[in-house]
């Protein structure tokens, strides 16, 4: 459809002249007779990917397999427990993004402890829950932050807002999680081969692209950091095809309208004012990884919420059909899950990949798993 | 041939927000605790405004409440909402809506002249839908209780001559149409509710359809199979629908469907897709292919059906679901709303 005004930064990279030759562009330089899988991290673009039909347009002996670049997907159901157990206390209001009301804790999903009665809302920036804390002197709220680096910016902005206004009615709940620690744990991992990453986009605004040049210099295997437009996609993986076809492995950058190369450094620098990095962290199915998290330091312990209140810290193991952690590894497809459509839906997850808006199962259940009824696709 | 639908027994333990707005939790509670207990073993597929006999006489009647928050919003209010609102649920199942009765729960505090104001605008909206309001009733609960104004409408009308709408009637190759652009309304109440910094150019599109149902039965009636009003849920959750009932499926092209750029935009700030977006002032038409190209011309003839368009057809597969065809040979499932991302809508 023609629009009366193009959209800018969207229509350009819609064109469907420019995608199709770019389609064919992929056709051309993959050698038909080598199988290539390529990872891409963040859930962001397995989202793009699906819901642009892009998988149709890439020829079958590409694999795209699905990562880990889901924040709220690798949190353990004790964390979300542990978040709602301060939300049940008198005068707590519960602030999060919309992305985490569906989540299941082991008690129900913040949306089912509001209906309860719990005071929870959706904030769309941590802004806007210190904006409330002011609003409400006499109750507390309660951010629980989650995120990669992507969003761990605007947190640590918001509590040097808090601090330096001596704002007290206020604390984070801060499970953000650092992207390096995980791809490490991908490429450790034994039950891996992938040939080439499509580099998350948003994370690297803020950490730029010279923390991913381990994986080309060390592991040898190429990394195009890409947009999340269908064109932006595509030419991602025609970057990577050019690499591997040379026999290449380097860093490169498709998402230079947005990524700078060396980051943004106000950002780590407010980063490197709040937090400390915790010595480890729990991230469903994958285990305890060092130095993967993030944790307010000593000089905001006033605003930590794990300091503030006591929380049970309980360890919740998923249940033992789900297998979550392997479809965040990419191990196994979404639709590989036994609980896949059955027992785990979007209306009644079992784990948060079914209901984060970047999780691999929310967007193969919404987008793709029903196309595999269909006998012929439309020409 | 209408599919039989499975026996969805309710099983929630609580109801939750997502069981209003108008998706698949909506459905499971109709389908799974509504219609068994109310409507016993009708095999009917449940439509938007319901046919019956009154001493030999067709009447169609229909029932709808509004708890829209803002009660007021650019290009209307809950007043116009209340009255197009049932006139168009009885549009689309093929009746002109001839009397309404309205109920208002009101919550102690109200200001009268909001009040006032309200029931003003729904007088002026019954005037121009050519509908009478017959009677009603009004409580009051105490403050706290009910926020600001609920109303409901309930509806009756008389049968269109000609229309014979039903799912079950859809046959392959039938031709999906839209009468204008999607979204309008459920965008302007998220921007009206003033959480968000953004502002558009924007307001609701709550109008009544039936001069637009009149121009298309007058045109096409023998080749028109099923209508609806794309409320909460979006046209996503409609279409849906009707891939269930008729146990067919549906094609869409994305890029005929009509979506305003402000729209738009807000969905892709916000990550909201516009075909799940409520509307109050359109409706989906499936017409049979030898009368399309004439339904088309009929709505576009009729004044505020100028933005019609075709946006879709009916195959066989994929059976009971909604396939969305990209514009550069792509596909994906459109799926049905899932959870509730804008309460409060209508």
């Amino acid at each position: 459809m023609k629009y009366a005004v193009p959209m800018k930064y969207i229509d350009e990279f819609r064109q469907p002249e420019l995608i199709a030759r770019t389609s064919e562009e992929i056709r051309r330089l993959a050698d038909t007779g080598r199988h290539y899988r390529m990872m891409e991290v963040c859930g962001g673009h397995t989202h793009a990917i699906y819901r642009f039909g892009l998988k149709d347009l890439l020829p079958p002996n590409i694999e795209l397999v699905h990562g880990p670049g889901c924040p709220v997907c690798v949190l353990p159901m004790g964390r979300i427990d542990d978040g709602l157990s301060i939300a049940a206390r008198d005068g707590v209001i519960f602030t999060a993004f919309g992305d985490m009301m569906r989540v299941p804790g082991t008690l129900g999903s913040p949306l089912e402890h509001k209906a309860r009665g719990a005071d929870i809302r959706i904030v769309y920036s941590p802004a806007d829950a210190l904006k409330l804390a002011r609003a409400n002197p006499d109750r507390h709220v309660m951010f629980f932050a989650i995120g990669f680096e992507t969003t761990a910016p605007s947190t640590a902005l918001t509590l040097m807002r808090a601090r330096a206004e001596g704002i007290r009615n206020f604390s984070v709940f801060c499970n953000h999680v650092t992207i390096i620690p995980a791809m490490r744990a991908i490429l450790d991992s034994p039950d891996m081969r992938i040939d080439a990453f499509i580099g998350p986009g948003h994370v690297s605004t803020v950490i730029g692209c010279r923390p991913y040049e381990w994986i080309a210099r060390h592991e040898g295997k190429p990394i195009v950091v890409s947009g999340f437009e269908p064109l932006d996609v595509l030419q991602s993986v025609v970057m990577l095809l050019r690499q591997l076809q040379q026999g290449e492995a380097k860093v490169e950058n498709q998402y230079r309208r947005v990524v700078p190369w060396d980051g943004n450094r106000a950002a780590l620098k407010a980063m490197q004012e709040v937090f400390t990095l915790r010595s480890y962290f729990e991230w469903r199915g994958m285990g305890f990884i060092s130095q993967s998290a993030l944790a307010l330091n000593e000089n905001y312990a006033e605003w930590d919420a794990e300091k503030r209140f006591s929380v049970p810290g309980i360890r919740v193991t998923d249940p033992k059909a789900a297998q979550c952690g392997e479809v965040l590894k990419g191990v196994l497809k979404p639709v590989q899950c036994k609980l896949f459509g059955n027992e785990c839906t979007p209306e009644r997850p079992v784990g948060a990949l079914m209901v984060s808006s970047e999780g691999a199962c929310a967007a193969y259940h919404q987008y793709e798993h029903r196309k595999s009824m269909l006998v012929s696709l439309p020409a | 041939m209408v599919a039989a639908s499975p026996k969805i027994r309710f099983r929630d333990a609580q109801i939750e927000m997502a069981h209003g707005a108008g998706g698949k939790a909506s459905r499971r509670l109709i389908e799974g605790l509504f219609a068994p207990i109310l409507f016993g073993s009708s095999p009917e597929p449940l439509g938007d405004a319901a046919h019956i006999s009154l001493n030999g006489t067709r009447i169609a009647i229909t029932a709808d409440s509004f708890v829209v928050s803002p009660l007021s919003f650019p290009g209307g209010s809950i007043g116009e909402l209340a009255v197009n609102g049932t006139v168009n649920d009885l549009a689309v199942s093929g009746a002109r809506a001839e009397a309404l009765v309205v109920t208002y729960v009101l919550e102690a505090g109200l200001p009268t002249d909001v009040l006032e104001a309200e029931v003003r605008a729904m007088g002026r909206a019954a005037g121009a839908a050519g509908v009478k309001i017959a009677g009603g009733d009004t409580k009051v609960v105490e403050h706290g209780k009910a926020d600001r104004m609920y109303i409901t409408t309930a509806g009756v009308g008389r049968p269109i001559p000609g229309i014979h709408c039903s799912a079950g009637s859809a046959r392959p190759g039938d031709v999906i149409l839209v009468s204008g652009p999607i979204g309008d309304h459920g965008i302007t109440i998220l921007l009206a509710r003033g959480e968000l910094d953004l502002e558009a150019d924007l307001c609701s599109d709550t109008r009544p359809v039936l001069g637009m149902v009149e121009a298309l039965a007058a045109a096409v009636a023998p080749g028109l199979r099923w209508m609806r009003d794309p409320t909460r849920g979006g046209v996503a959750t409609a279409l849906n629908e009707f891939a269930r009932d008729c146990g067919l499926g549906v094609y869409l092209f994305e890029d005929r469907v009509p979506v305003r750029d402000a729209v738009r935009g807000a969905c892709e700030l916000l990550g909201l897709d516009p075909l799940h977006i409520a509307n109050e002032g359109q409706f989906l038409a499936v017409v049979a292919p030898e009368y399309a190209e004439a339904a088309l011309e009929a709505l576009q003839r009729t004044p505020g059906g100028h933005e019609s368009r075709m946006i879709g057809e009916v195959r066989e597969q994929p059976a009971c679901a909604v396939l969305g065809l990209t514009p550069y040979g792509g596909t994906r499932i459109v799926d049905m709303l899932v959870g509730d991302p804008l309460p409060r809508i209508c």
